[in-house]
């Protein structure tokens, strides 16, 4: 038994090939890393990156006692705020449910025209943030709350248009087929096949889109749509920082509230 | 004698079982709309105006005009994707040690809090505020749109590879220790070949989000194809807006597939 002598006796993870390929691999990665890094920071100005620090200490230094006296005049922009969440995810249940319906192989009228056209919908409401959906509406419709509502909304399909016609893939056949043998109508199968098996799953995506908004929503009024936002853009531009920390510290305290509510929702439904 | 079988019947709630409830959040939910409808003032005046406009925007994105504002564009797109790249790697890189650190299984206790808080910090600061601090700090460019990818990236990728080693098989650990293993070979040996296709994966994904928020954090001053967005709508050129959206869907449609791919490839 000489016949596996001439392998080596150490032990290692990889054959040499696939350490090869790594090694080329890491090094490919490097390579790009130092050509992007140099590309970018060509035209940065060394003297304010080394300034930083300073910077921030003097920043730090007019923010720390945060002007309470101006939560007050918050109130109203948070309402704003919950209302644009609240009402854009409203808007963007309406306008995504018939396009999960649409997209779900399942439940597609038909694969070669609609299909794509819902999925295309899906994609370009998911690539294109709030705050752009925003900077477009305010441009054509004018500033205020309406806008940002808008906004929340198409941003919103993307997202509850994915997870729910996964949903719909995903449900039971053999239920959706028990009803078909019934001798339901195409609106029967629906509702009494397909929407029970997606409820529960469609309660919890909206909520935890929901939830999603309120952060969004809370930043939309940099760009004019009114919220919080726009007590936070008024603040910046005059540089009252004291009462920039004020709003920021109510963003996070609104944020962790609906992160709480929602995730006891979910708890609850799922 | 029991009732008549019905010959009708209803599907039965799916949600809330109780009527009153029903009933209670169902008044609820029309009290909360009236009064919200109530505040929400609008000037439809101003948004009839803006109809029009609105149709040139139609028309500027069905007709996008790639050309007269290239030079512009590619310039943002550069910013963009080098920037893109560049946080990724640099989010990845610091987020490895924190995610090990956060995961309670192979971390001490002080360690395991100090790294929970730091992702507890990136996941509740939203991007866009991020930017505003460091582009105050660091001055206006894509560095400081750099600098708050890689904060941002911190917080999704420790924590999804943190909750990841929590959950890797503990036999192969304990596999690899009773061979005399110290801290580091068990790292190395047990927990990074169980979470690594996962890792890679996840960072494809963030590869993804950060173009995607490297395209807005422009609109305050940090660099990349934002900031041009940002002044091609503000000048009204809604032809060079089209563009630069239709070329900002393109690359997430190619980085989603493509990620897609290779996540499939890896697995």
């Amino acid at each position: 038994m000489t016949d596996v002598t001439h392998h080596s006796q150490v032990w290692t993870y990889r054959t040499p090939r696939a350490r090869l390929l790594l090694w080329g691999g890491w090094f490919a990665l490097v390579a790009l890393f130092v050509y992007c890094w140099q590309v970018m920071t060509a035209g940065t100005m060394w003297v304010f990156v080394w300034d930083a620090p300073k910077q921030a200490a003097d920043i730090g230094g007019r923010m720390l006692p945060p002007r309470w006296g101006y939560l007050g005049e918050l109130m109203g922009p948070l309402w704003d705020t919950i209302n644009i969440a609240t009402l854009g995810t409203l808007g963007g249940v309406i306008m995504a449910v018939p396009v999960a319906f649409l997209a779900a192989r399942n439940t597609s009228p038909s694969l070669l025209v609609l299909r794509p056209i819902a999925l295309f919908i899906i994609v370009a409401s998911r690539s294109i943030n709030a705050l752009i959906w925003a900077l477009l509406l305010v441009a054509i419709i004018g500033p205020g709350l309406l806008a940002g509502i808008i906004a929340i909304a198409l941003r919103s399909i993307g997202f509850i248009g994915k997870l729910l016609y996964e949903a719909i893939e995903e449900t039971d056949a053999r239920q959706i087929e028990a009803i078909t043998a019934t001798g339901a109508s195409g609106a029967q199968v629906l509702s009494y096949g397909i929407v029970p098996q997606v409820l529960p799953t469609f309660w919890g995506i909206t909520v935890f889109r929901w939830d999603i908004n309120i952060r969004e929503s809370a930043i939309l009024g940099l760009v004019g749509a009114g919220g919080l936002g726009l007590k936070l853009e008024a603040s910046l531009n005059t540089l009252a920082w004291s009462q920039i920390s004020v709003i920021l510290l109510l963003i996070l305290g609104t944020v962790v509230v609906s992160e709480w509510v929602s995730s006891k929702v979910r708890h609850a439904i799922i | 004698m029991s009732a008549p079988y019905p010959t009708r019947w209803t599907r039965p709630p799916q949600i809330i079982k109780d009527r009153r409830w029903r009933i209670a959040v169902q008044v609820g939910i029309v009290i909360y709309l009236v009064l919200a409808m109530g505040t929400v003032e609008v000037n439809w005046t101003r948004v009839y105006e803006g109809l029009e406009r609105g149709q040139r925007f139609v028309m500027g994105f069905l007709q996008p005009d790639f050309a007269s504002r290239w030079r512009d564009i590619s310039n943002g797109l550069v910013e963009s994707l080098t920037m893109t790249l560049t946080s990724t790697v640099v989010g990845v890189a610091i987020s490895v040690p924190i995610g090990i650190g956060a995961a309670r299984n192979i971390a001490p206790v002080w360690i395991y809090r100090i790294c929970r808080s730091i992702i507890a910090v990136s996941r509740a600061l939203q991007e866009i505020i991020i930017a505003i601090f460091l582009v105050a700090m660091f001055g206006f460019g894509p560095f400081a749109g750099f600098l708050t990818l890689s904060f941002a990236t911190i917080g999704f990728i420790a924590k999804l590879l943190a909750d990841d080693i929590e959950e890797i098989e503990e036999a192969q650990a304990e596999a690899i220790r009773s061979t005399g293993a110290s801290w580091w070979q068990v790292v190395n040996y047990a927990v990074q070949p169980q979470v690594m296709p996962r890792l890679i994966g996840l960072s494809l994904y963030r590869l993804d989000i950060n173009f995607r928020e490297s395209a807005v954090i422009g609109i305050v001053g940090a660099g990349g194809i934002g900031a041009t967005l940002n002044t091609a709508i503000s000048r009204y050129e809604y032809d060079s807006a089209g563009a630069i959206l239709l070329i900002i869907i393109g690359i997430v449609m190619v980085a989603e597939y493509s990620s897609s791919y290779l996540r499939k490839f890896l697995q």
